[in-house]
């Protein structure tokens, strides 16, 4: 979207020339802010397709001289690694399932519904994360092993399902809040029920932050280490097979890992963004 | 096109009465308007009727049809929102669609149907746009033309025209009135401003407190107020309010006013002891200081309109209003005669502020006192921006 300066009440007008300068500086901060993410994401991935020995070169050079596949192919032939990869998106794609399915509902009744204790229950969705994982973890393992899903997929989903939803929650609920009730009631008057208009009307107005939402819960997923070491042991998520199996392994190696671990989290964000900006673009308060 | 009964209906909002056993029939075809200011409890009644409000007591029929226990849409109401509730991801066609669609009625029909309402309100022309893309305004009639689209036995307005601002709000309001005339619903419209409510109502239904206070045509609330409450909401100027002692004299009656002198009362008037005399500006004639026959009093401000002066004026402990010529001179502190015309006072027993003779037809919310300033302010058509 172009920026309208009509659109704002300006003190004074302001000449072309101090408008050129200020969106230069704008443009200026918009790269220096890419470069400083970018940057390492794209040393990591040099690193990781060049040959092994050019990954002590110093001073490194930018741009890749050789390129070869040998050390990411190597890595992905590693025991287990692959299965760790794909156990990692199935547990990733179960959160974001269950904490949307959960969350939202939830994040809906607090925007919407005056029920007795809607305070207390906000302050409690949020108490949650308060309480120090580290605490949890021998009671959690032990409960785990009761319960046997200890060293499964759907154990660890679980637990990152608990660790999301406060946030799933919270964030919904400003969203659903942002939605004007009358919209909801507008779509009564001329023919649904209440379903009806929360599908129809509420929810596809909701949808940029449930993307919002639904990148949150995915990183989370994905980045998280400690609960996956503590739940799985034969079965480990991505993360906790390269905590465990690459802390000792050459540095190339790692490379290889850490660019492993990047490509899923930016084909989610790629997919979702879309939503995130808004299908409309411009949305009518 | 249906007749509205509301019966006895009563709801609570945590303790207080938001509608406090309200009755009021509309006719079938007929344009009512709910009055009052804010906080009256008007929009209250409005949901209700649609069935966004579950009501605590009484009924409401539209039609041959109960429909207290009926969730909004089996209700056959089209309601227009405040602020017009446009769905802003559905273009301007699928938004007028909306209620079709829900019918499923067939493509061709609601085609027609929708380029129909389209056409009645001139926005065939935005109908691939997105509601962002439009104005207040052009929002406003497109909020109107989905209301029409559904072909609702009953249509019912949350304050329409409130929302746009004074130049388009005068326009929309003689345009909103033909339209409705032309399709003849039955149509309840809720607004605080007393000119709208004035100029397009058959009937308008003034309420105050969650009751109901006055529901007359739209001259007869305003040459008739029930009290003192609607005398001074209704008209800009609002009435003015004199207190008085009614008294025999000379074989008819007078009434006198203290440090002012006395108006005689009209044939047939039977009045003794402290009465209110409420008469409009513009039924005070200023005339020269000291003709028979009239109060007299100073000239504290001329206010030119160009149509007319206001003139304020000092009688007795009390404040007048008077409307004038504009060729009337008239000096500041000036001291003049007031003429009123015996024929258009409105009588008001001193102690409950309401009509005499009119308890027959004052609703349930009559004789609460006064204007405040603060449901005065809500109905002057300056505030209501």
């Amino acid at each position: 979207m172009t920026p309208a300066p009509q659109a704002v009440p300006m003190p004074r007008r302001r000449s072309g020339r101090e408008r050129l300068i200020g969106r230069g500086l704008i443009y200026l901060a918009a790269t220096l802010l890419a470069l400083f993410i970018l940057a390492p994401i794209y040393l990591i991935a040099v690193s990781a397709f060049t040959p092994r020995e050019s990954a002590f070169d110093f001073p490194r050079s930018v741009i890749p001289t050789a390129v070869s596949t040998d050390t990411i192919l190597f890595f992905l032939n590693a025991s287990g690694v692959i299965d760790a990869f794909w156990r990692s998106v199935i547990v990733a794609l179960i959160t974001l399932g269950l904490s949307l399915l959960i969350g939202a509902p939830a994040g809906y009744a607090i925007a919407r519904y005056a029920f007795r204790g809607r305070g207390a229950y906000r302050l409690a969705v949020l108490a949650t994360r308060a309480f120090p994982i580290v605490i949890l973890a021998i009671p959690l393992a032990v409960t785990y092993r009761l319960w046997g899903i200890d060293d499964t997929v759907l154990g660890v989903a679980l637990m990152h399902t608990a660790l999301a939803l406060p946030f799933t929650v919270l964030i919904t609920s400003s969203v659903f809040i942002s939605v004007p009730r009358e919209l909801e009631e507008a779509a009564q008057t001329l023919g649904c029920n209440p379903l009806q208009a929360f599908v129809r009307v509420s929810l596809p107005l909701a949808l940029p932050g449930l993307a919002a939402a639904a990148i949150f819960t995915w990183v989370l997923s994905w980045n998280d280490v400690f609960a996956a070491v503590i739940l799985t042991l034969r079965n480990p998520t991505l993360p906790a097979k390269i905590l465990t199996a690459l802390t000792q392994s050459p540095i190339y190696y790692q490379f290889a890992a850490g660019f492993v671990m990047l490509i899923p989290s930016v084909v989610v964000i790629f997919f979702i963004r879309r939503y995130l900006l808004g299908l409309w673009g411009r949305v009518v308060k | 096109m249906a007749e509205i009964r509301i019966e006895r209906v009563t709801k609570l909002f945590k303790g207080t009465r938001a509608a406090d056993d309200v009755s009021l029939t509309i006719g079938d075809g007929e344009f009512m308007v709910l009055l009052g200011p804010s906080g009256c409890g008007k929009t209250t009644l409005l949901r209700s009727i649609a069935g966004l409000e579950q009501i605590d007591g009484g009924r409401i029929v539209i039609g041959d049809r109960d429909v207290t226990e009926l969730p909004p849409r089996r209700r056959n109401i089209a309601m227009v929102f405040q602020s017009y509730a446009v769905f802003p991801h559905m273009t301007v066609f699928e938004n007028i669609a909306f209620g079709l669609r829900m019918r499923r009625a067939a493509k061709g029909d609601i085609d027609r149907q929708v380029r129909e309402a389209a056409e009645l309100l001139h926005i065939e022309n935005l109908l691939d746009r997105f509601p962002a893309e439009t104005s207040g305004g052009q929002r406003q009639r497109i909020a109107v033309a989905r209301a029409l689209a559904m072909e609702p036995q009953v249509l019912l307005m949350d304050e329409p025209l409130s929302n746009l601002d004074a130049l388009l709000r005068l326009e929309a309001r003689a345009e909103l009135k033909r339209l409705l005339g032309e399709i003849g619903s039955t149509t309840i419209y809720v607004t605080h401003d007393q000119v709208e409510a004035m100029s397009m109502g058959d009937r308008v239904a003034v309420m105050r407190a969650g009751k109901l206070v006055q529901v007359s045509d739209p001259l007869t609330i305003y040459d008739a107020p029930v009290d003192r409450f609607v005398g001074g909401f209704i008209g800009n100027p609002p009435m003015n309010f004199l207190p008085a002692r009614a008294e025999r004299r000379d074989g008819g009656r007078v009434a006198v006013l203290e440090d002012a002198g006395e108006v005689r009362l009209a044939e047939g008037e039977d009045l003794d002891g402290p009465v209110l005399l409420g008469i409009r500006a513009e039924n005070v004639e200023l005339v020269e200081a000291g003709s028979t026959g009239v109060l007299h009093g100073r000239v504290l401000v001329v206010e030119p309109l160009g149509s007319h002066n206001l003139v304020t004026l000092q009688v007795g402990a009390e404040q007048l209003k008077a409307t004038t010529r504009p060729d009337h001179r008239l000096e500041r502190d000036q001291e003049v005669g007031i003429r009123i015309d015996a024929d258009r006072i409105r009588w008001l027993d001193a102690e409950r502020e309401v009509a005499i003779g009119a308890d027959a037809v004052a609703g349930p919310g009559a004789g609460l006192g006064p204007v405040t300033a603060e449901e005065r302010d809500a109905g002057t058509p300056a505030a209501s921006t």
